[in-house]
């Protein structure tokens, strides 16, 4: 089962986001991870680079496909995690943690509210899978 | 495809049970202005015999006792005779990489084996299972340039084979991109001066030896680009020249792309041919196309693979790093077979030929009264002679002597009038070297 802290918010695109003040810290899922298996390689945004919510911001290669990785709020890239450029199974070892990928500047705080709780989250992912 | 046998009656069920009495019906779909109702304007039926007479007949209007010194991206080397039988082998003959790839491991093995001396050649560290041709292996370049940059302004001389640069321009006319052209004409290799790469450049790019046979000063242009964030992207339409030249990689650059005919494939009237692709480990997953790896099956024995292929279009779709999802399979087989006959000392001899005779051939033109060279720099085994009269001239007086003497640059350059592009390889015997140079003396 998968792991899903509960000061987390999430999409259900398996983003999850850590708000802090304007910023927000940005990975994939514990649950992503293990459907993707082993990840090989994360291609990252510049820091700079703006996004709308909902806009691909970079993408997630495991040995079986590369898949997008979806920006949950619009903002401002500040901060991207480049351990992962030599260290991608991070992402799979600790999704929450050292596998963080990108920092962003909020440019709509109020669109936090619009995000999945861990209970919402888990539901979905039941959802899905029953489908 | 399948051949699938079915007689009249069958046809006419198979119409019937989607409703249609006629096959002509089916192409209603397609406006009428477009569809074709002349008959085909092929003339009567003819006997069998009488049609192969008529053949041959036009065969021999061919032109065949002709000396060619023509080049200009397609280059006559000798073939050994070698790669044909090997080629029709039925486990070799065809132009796909095969489906279900890893069945083929022996067709995998000689594309790991092109690969390796792709880069070998090109001073690379990954090369792809091959692209179409040289020009759209470079196409290929400047769209990997600015993925991996992230910019879209390019920087492009002249001197790159015109064809190559249409073709460029019909791979990215509609992707905004910004494309500088620097004129040589004058100056024959890229004058630096005259380049304005920037932070926004995503690639400086350019051929070596160039259109006009001369050898660029790659290291110069790589260290430009480089300055700037740019990468620098080398077309090489001689491949020939790595058997002679400092190889791209060692100079800096950042992408080489290669046109590969003269690696054992006939001229065949411009195509088909075979385009190499090479780059940096670093950016070996914005690498259009197939790639070929070793590995070990779960017994630890040596095996080969496609490997990334989660770039490519069937499994990432519009997020593909670009649309070809083969190679040209049997001509990097060509390649293939022609660089292991040859070997590297075989490849540097044949390169050492072509650069003695094409430069013995320079010096005795430039003896004649009224001609020169146009360019003074270093050049492999083509090089732009200034004529005395207008060059398309010239090289139509010496047609009549059995002589194809070269391209009339005005062609490509209005501006070159007095300007032929001679092209002198190692199937040129002195002979005819000596033929051609007192043909053009008169």
């Amino acid at each position: 089962m998968a792991n899903t802290p509960e000061e987390l918010s999430y999409t259900k695109d398996h983003e999850w986001v850590r708000t802090k003040g304007e910023q927000a810290t940005v990975g994939i899922t514990d649950h992503a991870q293990q459907q993707l298996g082993d990840v090989v390689y994360v291609e990252l945004p510049k820091v700079g680079d703006k996004f709308e919510s909902g806009e691909p911001f970079g993408s997630v290669e495991s040995v079986k496909a590369v898949s997008e990785i979806y920006m949950p709020l619009s903002g401002t890239v500040v901060e991207v995690n480049s351990t992962l450029n030599d260290a991608p199974e991070k992402v799979n070892e600790d999704p929450y943690g050292d596998g963080w990928m990108v920092v962003v500047q909020l440019g709509n705080a109020s669109e936090v509210d619009a995000l999945l709780t861990a209970a919402e989250y888990e539901d979905y992912i039941k959802e899905e899978a029953s489908e | 495809m399948r051949y699938i046998p079915n007689s009249p009656d069958e046809r006419r069920s198979m119409l019937e049970s989607i409703g249609y009495e006629r096959i002509e019906q089916l192409f209603e779909q397609i406006p009428e202005n477009v569809r074709s109702t002349e008959p085909l304007g092929i003339g009567p039926p003819v006997s069998e015999p009488d049609l192969l007479a008529y053949f041959r007949e036009l065969a021999s209007t061919n032109a065949t006792d002709f000396q060619s010194f023509l080049g200009a991206g397609a280059y006559s080397h000798h073939i050994p005779v070698v790669i044909d039988p090997l080629i029709s082998r039925s486990e070799f003959f065809t132009a796909y990489t095969p489906y279900q790839p890893e069945l083929s491991q022996g067709t995998l093995q000689y594309i790991f084996e092109f690969q390796t001396m792709i880069c070998q050649l090109t001073g690379m560290e990954v090369a792809n299972a091959s692209m179409y041709d040289g020009s759209t292996a470079l196409s290929e370049a400047v769209l990997m340039a600015s993925r991996v940059t992230r910019r879209n302004k390019f920087i492009i001389a002249d001197s790159v084979h015109p064809q190559y640069r249409e073709v460029v321009d019909a791979y990215t006319h509609n992707l905004g991109f910004e494309i500088d052209l620097v004129r040589c004409g004058q100056t024959g290799p890229l004058d630096l001066n005259s380049v304005r790469a920037g932070k926004d450049t995503a690639a400086i790019i350019v051929q070596s030896p160039n259109f006009f046979g001369c050898v660029e000063d790659l290291k110069a242009i790589a260290d430009a680009a480089h300055e700037q964030g740019a990468l620098l992207i080398v077309a090489v339409a001689e491949a020939m020249s790595f058997g002679a030249l400092r190889s791209p990689g060692a100079c800096g650059a950042d992408i080489v792309v290669a046109e590969g005919q003269s690696f054992g494939i006939p001229l065949s009237y411009g195509g088909p041919y075979v385009g190499l692709f090479a780059t940096l480990e670093k950016y070996i997953r914005q690498i259009p196309g197939r790639l070929v790896g070793e590995t070990r099956d779960s017994n630890g024995r040596r095996g080969y693979v496609l490997t990334l292929s989660t770039r490519e279009q069937h499994i990432r779709r519009e997020k593909a790093t670009s649309n070809i999802c083969t190679n040209q399979g049997l001509f990097a087989l060509m390649a293939t077979i022609y660089l292991a006959t040859m070997g590297r000392r075989g490849v540097q001899e044949v390169a050492r030929q072509n650069l003695q005779k094409a430069h013995y051939a320079a010096e005795e033109i430039a003896k004649l009264d009224g001609f020169g060279l146009k360019f003074a720099a270093p050049f492999f085994n083509e090089f732009v002679v200034r004529t005395p009269e207008r060059a398309s001239e010239v090289a139509r007086r010496l047609l009549d002597k059995k002589i194809l003497g070269g391209i009339a640059l005005e062609t490509y350059y209005p501006e070159l009038k007095d300007s032929l592009l001679v092209c002198v390889t190692e199937v040129a015997k002195r002979e005819a070297i000596d033929r051609l140079v007192s043909a053009l003396a008169g």
